[in-house]
């Protein structure tokens, strides 16, 4: 399971845990999470965030 | 430079974002950004949890120039400042020399305000806008135990609850009665206040530091009720003003910030402005959710797709661990009641108008925290 970064406000989207707040359930890889998601911290687009490793 | 090229004065987020969303649409199109600073990519907000993240100033940097040039096709010139703007000749003039322009960003940001205070101390006072700003905050705090902070509006209180986690002492001064002042309803103020003083915030509210005094060690300061805080760092978060010095001196139209329509395009031809020196249709909103609206919508229109600018619901999550809170203000000029209700632990405040429409919000705590999805779907924009 991998870590993605948003380059905006540095919320990690972590695979493992998802974000299931707002309906992305565990588990849930990053190429599956929807567009239209957003970063819930900041609002930046899924197309703003990084891969990082941590 | 080809008429159709782009220079854009600043490296910051609306800056950096615009060309994101420029290269998204058009490859090709000449792209000069020009900046006083060293244009490395950095995340702003992350200055005020950057103790907590165990951030440097050099880690916080998220892509360097160079990377950035690369990968954007972009001409850098990092610290060079724009000194004047010649809108009939489509010229800047920089501390290096001139610059001829097709079209125009201004992304110039905005400064810290200071307060007046007296005493000798006064000099010594930081403000952390910035990256250089943070190094040198991280310098000073190095072998630092007293911090004090003047100012418990958003930034002040992040950087009061960063200071707790790393267990350095906190004293914040605000003249409102409250933190995050307008932002928040009185049982949400009160609620929001009783969570960071349980993470050992000392708050100073209604009364604001008016003489620093160097000590031995340390500094001493007076507040307007006679009273004397002993501290080692003061740090001034107070708000901050809009960039308009140069612009208005090119004649372009400033009010509280640079003034553009809807389309971000100042009084200017061939000038635009976006990002936290922009004051847009009516409107300065210095945070990361409207800069990303401006500069997709400002990315289309230089691309000649003409496009306002047009924001959903914007709720702001301050970065306070010890009291999660989201805020989203109602628009100025709407009429409404606050109904505030406590959850546990925590208030969620919904101002409603009478026809029962929300109109904003503010949720304190982890729990009424959760609602923000809910509750922005929710919202009637106006
Ligand atoms: C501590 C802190 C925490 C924050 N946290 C949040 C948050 O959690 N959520 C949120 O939504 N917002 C937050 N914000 C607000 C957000 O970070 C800003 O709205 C945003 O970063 C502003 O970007 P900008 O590009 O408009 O301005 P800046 O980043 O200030 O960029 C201005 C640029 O212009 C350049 N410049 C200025 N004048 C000249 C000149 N004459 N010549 C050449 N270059 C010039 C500067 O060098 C700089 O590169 C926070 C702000 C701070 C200070
Ligand atoms: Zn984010």
């Amino acid at each position: 399971m991998k870590t993605w970064m948003c380059v905006v406000c540095g919320y990690i989207y972590d695979e493992a845990k998802g974000d299931p707040e707002h309906g992305i359930a565990a588990g849930t890889r990053w190429e599956d999470v929807p567009d239209d998601w957003s970063c819930p911290d900041c609002g930046v687009a899924k197309g703003d965030f990084e891969m990082v490793t941590v | 430079m080809e008429r159709s090229d782009i220079l854009i004065v600043g490296a910051g987020l609306a800056a950096i974002t615009l060309m994101r969303e420029l290269r998204k649409r058009d490859a090709a199109v000449g792209i000069t950004l020009v900046t006083a600073d060293d244009g490395h990519f950095y995340s702003k907000p992350m200055l005020s949890n950057g103790l907590a993240t165990s951030k440097t100033a050099a880690s916080l940097v998220m892509t360097q120039r160079d990377a950035l040039a690369t990968q954007l096709n972009l001409a850098i010139l990092p610290r060079t400042r724009v000194t004047a703007v010649d809108t009939g000749g489509h010229r800047v003039l920089t501390d290096q020399g001139a610059l001829v322009y097709g079209r125009l960003v201004l992304a110039l940001g905005a400064h810290p305000i200071r307060l007046p205070i007296e005493g000798e101390g006064a000099a010594d006072v930081l403000s952390i806008n910035h990256l250089d700003d943070y190094a040198i905050y991280r310098e000073q705090l190095a072998d630092k135990q007293r911090v004090a902070l003047l100012g418990a509006g958003l930034i002040g209180c992040e950087f009061a609850n960063d200071l707790r986690t790393v267990g350095k002492e906190v004293d914040v001064f605000d003249i409102a009665p409250q933190p995050l002042g307008r932002l928040l309803p009185d049982i949400a103020g009160k609620a929001y206040r009783l969570g960071l003083e349980a993470a050992g915030v000392r708050f100073h509210f209604g009364t604001s530091v008016q003489r620093i005094e160097r000590g031995a060690s340390g500094y001493r300061l007076h507040d307007g009720t006679g009273a004397i805080t002993e501290t080692d760092l003061v740090v001034s978060a107070v708000g901050l003003k809009p960039e308009t010095t140069l612009p208005a001196a090119a004649g372009i139209k400033v009010g509280r910030g640079i003034m553009t329509d809807g389309m971000l395009a100042t009084s200017a031809e061939d000038v635009f402005a976006l990002g936290d020196c922009a004051e847009v249709a009516g409107m300065v909103l210095p945070f990361v959710m409207p800069i990303m609206h401006q500069a997709k919508a400002l990315a289309a229109t230089l691309c000649g797709e003409a496009t306002p600018v047009r924001y959903p619901a914007m709720p702001v999550v301050v970065k306070t661990p010890a009291m999660p809170a989201v805020v989203c203000p109602p628009p100025p000029g709407t009429v409404g009641d606050w109904q505030e209700t406590e959850t546990d632990p925590g208030v969620r405040s919904l101002y409603l108008n009478a026809a029962g429409d929300l109109l904003g919000f503010a949720l304190i705590g982890s729990e009424a925290a959760k609602e923000k999805q809910v509750l922005t779907a929710r919202l009637k924009l106006v």
